[in-house]
């Protein structure tokens, strides 16, 4: 890790849903324009400690600090300026289905940071030129592919100008032939000096672009550490058999 | 706040108007069991008509049923009551409401019918005749039950709609529910007979509401 | 050839058209303040149950069931002839517009919360992970999206509620129906309720045919 700045730090976050311990003392930093890969089985708490960077589920305990301010302790009516500051992409795209393309990356531009309509349509082809879809700004979300929806997805957060982008297992809903399109944007994006928090399955792209890879499992960090030295020469077990596992999938 | 309970919830007056509102709902149900039941039949033979691939048939029920869609229940009502006597042709209240009513909800439930029967994936009948079912076995063992179970909600509403329909019968004078809650309130010269009448109906229709708004949400989840 | 002359005679109809014509636009202004009122402040009160107030939300649960439950009779007769014992006096055209505005608003609430309850958690979730508010979220993401789904039942109710302006003859609004019976009781001739009849469909027959096309064009596009 560099001496860089931190931009996102978590310390000691835990997250109970009733009964069940989902995260229990995790510690995580994120160094500015650091890309961080998270790998674990599922159920093994990934997703949720990455929502909790935003606040869309709410910490147990425990503090996260996004460029040096405590995002935990910000009361909830405030939380929508917060949010600006960190862009987010799911799973499942999300996008507006109602609404054009350009109005998509548009909408929170106008409405929650207060952007004039021509500036924010101009950062919004500028975005979606960035992701290679400028020409797909009048299309309506159903008429894209999925890989083509999840850039836009990511457009969408950009636009916003975000100090930290989470990726929610960005590329798990898309057929294999268009995941290549998504990585290659995310790629570019660290070469920008975008940081990122990444859960992900696509443990090719780990081994290519992340600066750390950090393995949870059961709601705990186990491991952490460049990419060679996490595949290459795991410490613990259970990394050890998650690895032997997802390899074994790919063999197959 | 006095006024206000003595002119809509007078105690003693709804006891003593209610003999009278009971045998209404007498009516109001013998009148329900038969327009729901003639409804339905008519609206199914209706949704069959509309698509049928023999085309004066697919095109007269469409006609009818946009027609009596168009027309406000009350106004078949009195058109029936009242302007086919002037044809020679006389019916008792209770003829005449369900002439009109079955005229009105047929054309109703054939639409729902309708758009159940075509939600059905076309591979289902296919795969039916495919193993050598007739039409009419198609359609009622495989098409038809898939159908009204996906418009059931649809049915349901459309059935409280008719038993709230059935209000209208009043305006002929037939004795039913509202009629004679209406008859006391002007005995009386006092609105809790009306009142009474509403809370007979939202015993009976407000369950049903509350089902079909379950319903609804549960749809709306899967 | 008498059947016509019962029917539709000329003579009558030259005499009452300037009448029924007045009495059309009658019904016109009636249902287009309903459909107004009814659809505004039915997503509003949809609007104002996605804020989730318990205590609010209860009422206006109750509300919407209650006006859905009950047929609309029995509640303009309640107003019409209920509320003068408390001194306050509306006029027929007041209580047809209350009523019916209410029980549009009461359905209209149900199809848009049905609609915004279908809107999926990610909707919100990137709504709200791009900075916008709650309000925001609802008003420029879920509402449109329960809008759209909201559409196809939305026209059918907006139609079944307008047709009961019908109502009105019953408390003397001198809409289509009551100034063609009574032109029906002047004239001794069942032409008056062709004519109602004619108007209706004049007025809603393109609006059944319009309601299909809104149907097709909204059933599949989310």
């Amino acid at each position: 890790m560099t001496a860089s700045r931190t931009m996102l730090e978590i310390h000691a976050l835990e997250k109970r849903f009733d009964q069940t311990e989902v995260l229990k003392n995790i510690d995580l930093k994120v160094g500015e324009g650091e890309l961080v890969f998270v790998i674990g089985p599922s159920g093994s708490g990934k997703s949720t400690m990455l929502r909790c960077c935003n606040r869309l589920e709410e910490p147990t305990s425990g503090a996260i600090m996004i460029d040096r301010e405590r995002i935990t302790d910000i009361p909830r009516r405030d939380l929508d300026r917060m949010r600006l500051k960190v862009g987010m992409v799911f799973q499942g795209f999300h996008l507006y289905p109602h609404m054009s393309v350009l109005k998509n990356v548009m909408l929170a531009q106008v409405k929650a940071l207060g952007r004039s309509k021509p500036e924010a349509q101009a950062r919004a082809l500028d975005m979606l030129d960035q992701v290679g879809l400028k020409h797909k700004a009048d299309a309506k979300p159903a008429e894209l592919s999925g890989g083509q929806q999840q850039r836009v997805a990511i457009a969408r957060a950009l636009a916003l100008d975000p100090k930290v982008m989470l990726f929610d297992e960005p590329t798990s809903a898309l057929d294999p032939e268009l995941v290549g399109s998504v990585l290659k944007v995310m790629k570019e994006l660290r070469e920008k000096g975008m940081t990122m928090l990444v859960v992900s399955h696509e443990m090719a792209f780990a081994r290519e672009a992340a600066d750390r890879v950090v393995f949870m499992d059961g709601g705990y960090v186990i491991e952490q550490g460049p990419p060679d030295e996490l595949f290459g020469n795991p410490k613990s077990d259970r990394l050890k058999a998650f690895l032997s596992r997802v390899s074994g999938n790919e063999a197959a | 706040m006095e006024a206000f309970l003595d002119t809509f919830f007078n105690i003693d007056i709804m006891l003593q108007a209610l003999p009278l509102l009971l045998k209404g709902a007498v009516v109001t149900l013998k009148l329900c069991a038969v327009v729901i039941v003639l409804g339905l039949c008519g609206g199914l033979m209706l949704a069959l008509g509309a698509l049928s691939p023999r085309r004066w048939l697919r095109w007269s029920s469409i006609v009818y049923i946009d027609l009596f869609r168009a027309v406000p229940p009350l106004v078949l009502l009195v058109f029936v009551y009242s302007g086919l006597p002037f044809a020679g042709i006389r019916l008792s209240p209770f003829v005449a409401v369900v002439i009109a009513f079955f005229l009105n909800n047929s054309a109703y439930f054939a639409e729902v019918f309708r758009a159940g029967i075509t939600s059905v994936p076309k591979g289902q009948s296919e795969a039916a005749r495919a193993t050598g079912l007739s039409p009419v076995q198609c359609m009622g063992y495989i098409v038809l039950p898939q159908a009204v179970r996906n418009v059931l909600p649809d049915l349901l509403s459309n059935t409280v709609e008719v038993v709230k329909l059935t209000s209208l019968a009043s305006v002929v004078s037939l004795s039913e529910l509202l009629y004679s809650a209406n008859m006391a309130r002007s005995v009386t010269y006092n609105s809790s007979p009306l009142v009474m009448a509403a809370i007979l109906y939202l015993a009976v229709l407000w369950p049903l509401v509350r089902v079909i708004s379950r319903y609804q949400r549960g749809l709306a989840v899967n | 050839m008498r059947f016509f002359e019962t029917f539709f005679n000329l003579s009558v109809i030259e005499k009452y058209l300037p009448d029924l014509i007045a009495a059309m636009g009658v019904t016109l202004y009636l249902a287009v303040a309903t459909i107004l009122t009814g659809v505004l402040c039915g997503a509003a009160l949809a609007c104002l149950r996605a804020a989730g107030n318990r205590y609010v939300n209860f009422i206006i649960i109750m509300f919407a069931d209650m006006m859905r439950a009950l047929p609309p009779l029995v509640l303009i007769l309640i107003l019409f002839f209920g509320m003068p014992s408390l001194g306050i006096n509306l006029s027929g055209e007041m209580v047809i517009y209350l009523v019916l505005s209410c029980v549009l608003m009461a359905f209209a609430e149900e199809i848009f919360w049905g609609g915004l309850t279908s809107v999926t958690a990610g909707q919100w979730e990137a709504g709200r992970a791009t900075g916008l508010s709650k309000a925001q979220t609802l008003f420029y993401i879920a509402f449109p999206q329960a809008f759209r789904m909201g559409i196809p039942p939305l026209v059918n109710r907006v139609l079944a509620t307008t047709k009961l302006t019908a109502l009105g003859s019953v408390i003397g609004v001198k809409e289509i129906l009551s100034v063609s019976s009574s032109a029906q009781s002047f004239s001794g001739s069942a032409t008056p309720l062709t004519m109602a009849a004619l108007a209706y469909m004049i007025i809603f027959i393109p609006a059944v045919i319009a309601s299909h096309q809104i149907e097709r064009r909204f059933r599949y596009t989310r």
